[in-house]
């Protein structure tokens, strides 16, 4: 048999948007290869998560248990995980390239002995696939040989896979996995609370960089016009950098990819690394005081003003709107 | 204590890539080499360690042509303590390059392996965590903190939605984010003293590791250009269009 299994990441039973993107991108592969697309499902208790990952179009789920997989940790997973491929048999192994899909898939590759290709954007003809390299400056097609393939793919290049009439049959396996091979501990997560969307789920986002020039102008300035447009808030690496903002705001080449509905970039220049992580987006707004900065280049509507003053202009604004 | 660390030679990130017109690569002219940023993230840390410490060695690893001599030099100006190169003329894949960097582990048996997450060139991401499962070592990847008490390694780590501590008992593998650390300058003693420094040439072909790839880069183009769109003269104006004609807000 030669299959498409899908790895459907899941946090304490939620199934975040970049699961079912991962689902659509297997489902689409699958059908592009005539083949059937598995999802499986890792954990341990994790029935009624994996009962909702059947009803989304797969031809069957997996749910491969094991006290080991409670919280994700590579080693466990990626052995268990080998185990399950080599005993379905299947052709590729394929992960939305979130935090853990990239910890994860390219070590259960090397366990397969597997080649791989991260953050997917097209599948090709010819079994190619395509995928950014240089910071988005080449789209590169690149060929994997071998039994299996592995592969992440990137959450804003494919559509969610959508719920089916029919739930697929649910099978319970129980992990092959070795303990003493199990050499991490995971010691604590420290979670960063928001009431606001996430990053890669939002229809709007609006983002901050240097130009903010602090963490309580962020509070005081960006926040407001993020709440005002329902939006996400993500942040350039200078921002990040500097602490004005947690880690996982940072949007780009080494941070999140984001493609929404309206991208707003305040006091941000536009440097490559930053592009690659928004370029995508439908509409992206600049407002920046320097006309010659770079992020002008991809913005469908630029303003050129002070920000601190911009700003409040436009919270005013979206708050007129929203009352009339 | 003995680090290994893996360097890799890329383009300046602030270089404007250009893909040449016959999708083979991109025009390498006028490119600036420099050390892999993530890499050079690694090396501080590393050498960071070794200073905590009082004792160690920090040994560069690299798999690639004559030329990246120049970045491992740089490295070795750093404080790293020697390098190995390991020559190739072929393109190798992540497999390749993560069983060459096992290959050296199991001769040199390092405590700790620190290295980039992810090359800035091709983006990959894929390396380290290669390394750490063919060495059969526990990974702690994309670390922002690294603390280390006689064996015990504890790793604070950027991920989704916050941040996550792994510890582990040494050795093994970890990958650089980059607010693990500001890296150094070489200092001019330091690029004195680099020039006497241990640089090992290996040709790859005697390491007797199969090194045939299964990713294959067929094609390079350029991505389309977005065409930046119009100025608009207010703060009233940019939400005006935004809600009448983008219909976003
Ligand atoms: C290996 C590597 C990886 C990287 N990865 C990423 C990444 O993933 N994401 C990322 O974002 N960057 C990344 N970078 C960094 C990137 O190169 C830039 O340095 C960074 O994006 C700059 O952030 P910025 O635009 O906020 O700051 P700056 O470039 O300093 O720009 C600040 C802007 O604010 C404007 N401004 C200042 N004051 C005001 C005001 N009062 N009103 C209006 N505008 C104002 C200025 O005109 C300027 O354009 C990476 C770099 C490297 C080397
Ligand atoms: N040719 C190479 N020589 C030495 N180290 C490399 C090489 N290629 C990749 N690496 C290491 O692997 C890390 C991740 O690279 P990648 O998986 O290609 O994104 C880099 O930051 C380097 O530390």
């Amino acid at each position: 048999m030669s299959e498409v299994l899908v790895f459907a990441e899941h946090k304490n039973g939620h199934l975040p948007k970049t699961t079912l993107v991962a689902l659509g991108a297997g489902l689409e592969l699958a059908a592009k290869y005539g083949t059937k697309c598995v999802a499986v499902v890792a954990g341990d208790g994790i029935e009624e998560v994996a009962t909702r990952v059947a009803g989304y179009g797969v031809a069957a789920v997996v749910m491969l248990e094991h006290p080991a997989l409670k919280n994700y940790v590579a080693d466990a997973h990626a052995q268990a995980l080998a185990a399950l491929v080599k005993e379905l048999g299947v052709q590729f192994v394929l992960a939305s390239a979130t935090a853990v899909g990239k910890d994860l898939m390219p070590r259960l590759a090397a366990r397969l002995g597997a080649p791989m290709a991260s953050e997917v954007v097209a599948f090709g003809d010819e079994g190619t696939l395509i995928r950014p390299t240089y910071a988005g400056n080449a789209l590169a097609t690149v060929e994997l040989s071998g039994p299996v393939k592995v592969i992440t793919v990137r959450s804003t290049a494919f559509e969610v896979a959508a719920p089916s009439e029919n739930a697929a049959p649910v099978r319970k396996v129980d992990a092959a996995i070795d303990p003493s091979a199990l050499k991490t501990e995971l010691v604590s997560f420290e979670e960063t609370k928001s009431e606001r969307p996430q990053l890669t789920e939002a229809r709007i986002v609006v983002s901050g960089g240097r130009g903010l020039k602090s963490g309580e102008n962020f509070k005081t300035v960006l926040e407001p016009l993020v709440d005002a447009m329902g939006a996400a808030m993500g942040a350039s690496r200078a921002a990040v950098d500097a602490g004005f903002v947690p880690n996982d705001l940072q949007v780009g080449q080494t941070g999140k990819v984001v493609a929404p509905e309206l991208y707003v970039a305040v006091g941000i220049s536009g440097a490559i690394q930053h592009l690659a992580g928004m370029k995508d987006s439908k509409v992206i707004v600049a407002i920046n005081k320097d006309e010659e900065a770079p992020i002008f280049s991809v913005a469908d509507f630029g303003l050129v003003a002070d920000l601190f003053k911009a700003v409040p202009e436009m919270v005013e604004e979206v708050k007129k709107l929203k009352q009339s | 204590m003995k680090i290994l660390v893996p360097t890799k030679r890329v383009p300046d990130p602030a270089t404007n890539i250009q893909v040449l017109p016959d999708g083979s690569g991109i025009a390498t002219e006028n490119i600036k080499w420099v050390i892999n940023p993530f890499d050079e993230i690694a090396i501080e840390e590393a050498l960071r360690v070794k200073e905590r410490l009082g004792s160690g060695e920090v040994v560069l690893a690299a798999i690639g042509q004559q030329s990246w001599q120049e970045q491992l030099r740089t490295g070795l100006a750093m404080g790293a303590d020697r390098a190995i190169l390991v020559l190739s003329e072929s393109a190798l894949d992540s497999l390749g390059i993560a069983s060459v960097l096992a290959k050296i582990a199991a001769d040199e048996q390092p405590d700790l392996v620190i290295m980039g997450k992810q090359a800035i060139d091709d983006d990959s991401n894929q390396v380290g965590q290669m390394l750490a499962e063919m060495l059969g070592w526990p990974q702690a990847t994309f670390a922002s903190k690294v603390e280390i008490k006689e064996r015990r390694c504890t790793v604070v780590r950027e991920v989704d939605g916050g941040l996550e501590t792994l510890a582990f008992t040494l050795p093994g593998v970890i990958t650089t984010d980059l607010r693990l650390n500001e890296p150094r300058y070489a200092s001019l003693p330091g690029i004195m003293k680099a020039r006497k420094k241990e640089l090992k040439e290996v040709p790859a072909e005697s390491l007797g590791v199969d090194l045939t790839p299964l990713l294959k880069v067929k094609e390079l183009r350029a991505p389309s250009k977005r065409q930046a769109g119009r100025k608009v003269a207010s703060a009233a104006e940019l939400v005006s269009v935004l809600h009448s004609e983008a219909k976003l807000i």
